[in-house]
């Protein structure tokens, strides 16, 4: 049945799970399967003890102080952004902004690169399946520069209609806004194709990395796109810290786009100079805690492998996919080819929030409702779905007790039927 | 079975199963004198409450929609309810069963039996849905308001 190294992968990445101390709590007096890492992942505790190894041992204000501590924790911080650029392959350290999250990220280029930019007319791609972060920031754009959306529709299948891509793709395209994975149908966009594309009509490419970066190793300078944000708490750091990756040469001629501390050169009442990137785009003191723990995270995360990670969750995807697939009523929306780990699925007969409440009750956390990608649902036609999205410490454990889970909830209803 | 197994099974009770597979009084109604529309946005639940009221008395209830079965069982459960009241007394039955969802209790009259609505107040150990049990009422208390205005609950 299973393939000898399958087995071994396996085992060798649930010793992970250990961990998470999180994950050894029951919930409801049941073992707990998370499986809603699509929303957060847990943490692990070697980033639990750094965010509270700063404030023990380390913590001081950055860039400010001449005494011990603070170049300390200036060194830590400075330190983490080197980590990040690592992680992302970008050419330089000064590429990448921390922001509180993948949100903040895609404001501050709507705000900072598209607001003096955009003209009345001027066109903004994005896709049917955008999470609604990379779309409200730019409609709020569109009504300040009287530029305008143009949308990629989805297939059936969850893939993006590439056909209409080429077409909707023109010389008033300023930008092309896509996400890498998308976090409702775990579809893996092919961005790398589509920033080539978008670039030979001179088009800025951003791509919302938020569903992939804990999933399969990610290359700036590979993909070529000009910016990538992320948020660290899906990517196994702590809440209220994320990034966003600029090339050097766009973050240059960007204006800041708040004002403060630590993002000045010189400031006088007549005229205020500002810090070159990162600096410029980082106003007041930063989640410094955070911004170390998430190089925690990512230090956790290279040391289990981000191919071994791939690997594993996508084993798990497969065994998931075929599991739900069995189970009479259950369909799956969202099925590409290239997908990551997330598993939306229906069950005749059941609404997602009542499936969420019986699944909860079993110790299975799953989330359910539109998943902040309404005009996705909208396309399908449906109010919301379940859905099951992997981490690293997931196994098959957890897949058959969200079975397990559904079949219960089918008795309940009333709608259990034989394979 | 653990306590959220009791919790669960005090909610979803055949009541909630029948009001769900069929709930009653579930179409427009062209001669209603108030309606109003209600959305639950974090759940997408959608439903329109229509009620005809002659001299002071609700003669006539119904809802469409589409919604979670708690949403829908307490819609339709609802309308069964309110028919026949007095507009007072449909006012004083959405504030007891309000307080009935969330704290366990009614409000206005502690007496009260509410009958077959008494099956909605399994909602209460479920913090997360008592939204699903309680868009229907307050969408009934905005038609009788005359608020045209979609009733909100998240």
């Amino acid at each position: 049945m299973n393939a000898p190294h399958e087995n071994v992968m396996d085992a060798a990445l649930r010793d992970l799970a250990a961990d998470f101390p999180i994950l050894a709590r029951p919930v409801h007096g049941r073992r707990l399967a998370y499986l809603d890492n699509g929303a957060t992942t847990q943490k692990p505790a070697v980033v639990i003890d750094a965010e509270a190894r700063f404030y023990r041992e380390s913590n001081a204000n950055i860039h400010r102080g001449v005494h011990w501590l603070s170049q300390h924790a200036t060194e830590l911080y400075d330190g983490a952004r080197v980590t990040v650029q690592r992680f992302l392959n970008a050419a330089s350290a000064d590429e990448i902004v921390f922001t509180r999250g993948t949100t903040e990220a895609i404001n501050l280029v709507a705000q900072s690169w598209g607001r003096p930019r955009l003209t009345a007319g001027d066109e903004i791609l994005l896709s049917t399946m955008e999470h609604h972060s990379n779309i409200v920031p730019w409609q709020l754009l569109c009504e300040q520069t009287g530029a305008v959306l143009k949308v990629i529709p989805v297939q059936d299948n969850g893939e993006l209609d590439m056909e209409a891509f080429t077409g909707l793709l023109g010389e008033r395209t300023r930008l092309l806004a896509i996400t890498h994975v998308s976090n409702a149908l775990g579809t893996v966009n092919p961005v790398a194709e589509m920033t080539r594309r978008a670039h030979e009509l001179g088009a800025v490419v951003l791509i919302d990395g938020a569903q992939a970066v804990a999933h399969q190793a990610v290359d700036v300078q590979a993909i070529g796109c000009d910016f990538y944000a992320f948020s660290g708490h899906k990517l196994y750091a702590p809440t209220g810290i994320g990034v966003l990756y600029g090339r050097a040469e766009l973050l240059r001629q960007m204006p800041p786009w708040q004002g403060g501390g630590d993002m000045i050169r010189t400031v006088a009442f007549e005229n205020t100079t500002f810090a070159p990137p990162p600096q410029r785009f980082e106003a007041g003191t930063p989640n410094i805690a955070g911004t170390i723990a998430l190089a925690a995270a990512i230090d956790y995360v290279q040391g289990v492998g981000l191919d071994r990670i791939h690997a594993h969750e996508q084993t798990l995807l497969e065994y998931g996919t075929a599991a739900l697939q069995a189970i009479p009523g259950v369909r799956l929306v969202g099925t590409a080819r290239d997908k990551a780990g997330i598993l939306s699925f229906l069950v005749e007969g059941i609404h997602p929030h009542d499936l969420g409440t019986i699944l909860d009750a079993e110790g299975v956390a799953i989330r359910a409702g539109h998943h902040c990608a309404m005009p996705l649902m909208t396309r399908f036609g449906i109010p919301g779905t379940a859905r099951a999205s992997l981490g690293l410490y997931n196994e098959r454990a957890d897949i058959d007790a969200l079975v397990v889970a559904i079949h219960k909830a089918q008795d309940l209803f009333g709608t259990r039927r034989a394979p | 079975m653990t306590d959220m197994q009791d919790s669960l099974r005090e909610l979803y009770q055949e009541v909630i199963f029948d009001h769900n597979r069929n709930p009653r009084n579930y179409r427009p109604l062209p001669a209603a004198s108030h309606h109003a529309d209600g959305h639950n946005p974090l759940c997408g639940d959608q439903l329109t409450v229509y009620v005809q009221v002659e001299d002071g008395i609700v003669r006539e209830a119904s809802f469409v929609g589409h919604g979670c079965a708690i949403s829908t069982a307490s819609a339709s459960l609802m309308t069964e309810a309110v028919k026949g009241k007095p507009v007072e007394e449909v006012e004083a039955l959405f504030r007891d069963v309000h307080a009935l969802l969330t704290e366990g209790r009614a409000a206005t009259d502690p007496a009260r039996d509410f009958g077959k609505l008494e099956v909605l107040a399994g909602v209460k150990d479920f913090p997360a849905r008592v939204k699903c049990a309680t868009l229907a009422w307050h969408t009934l208390h905005n038609a009788l308001a005359g608020e045209h205005e979609t009733a909100h609950t998240e």
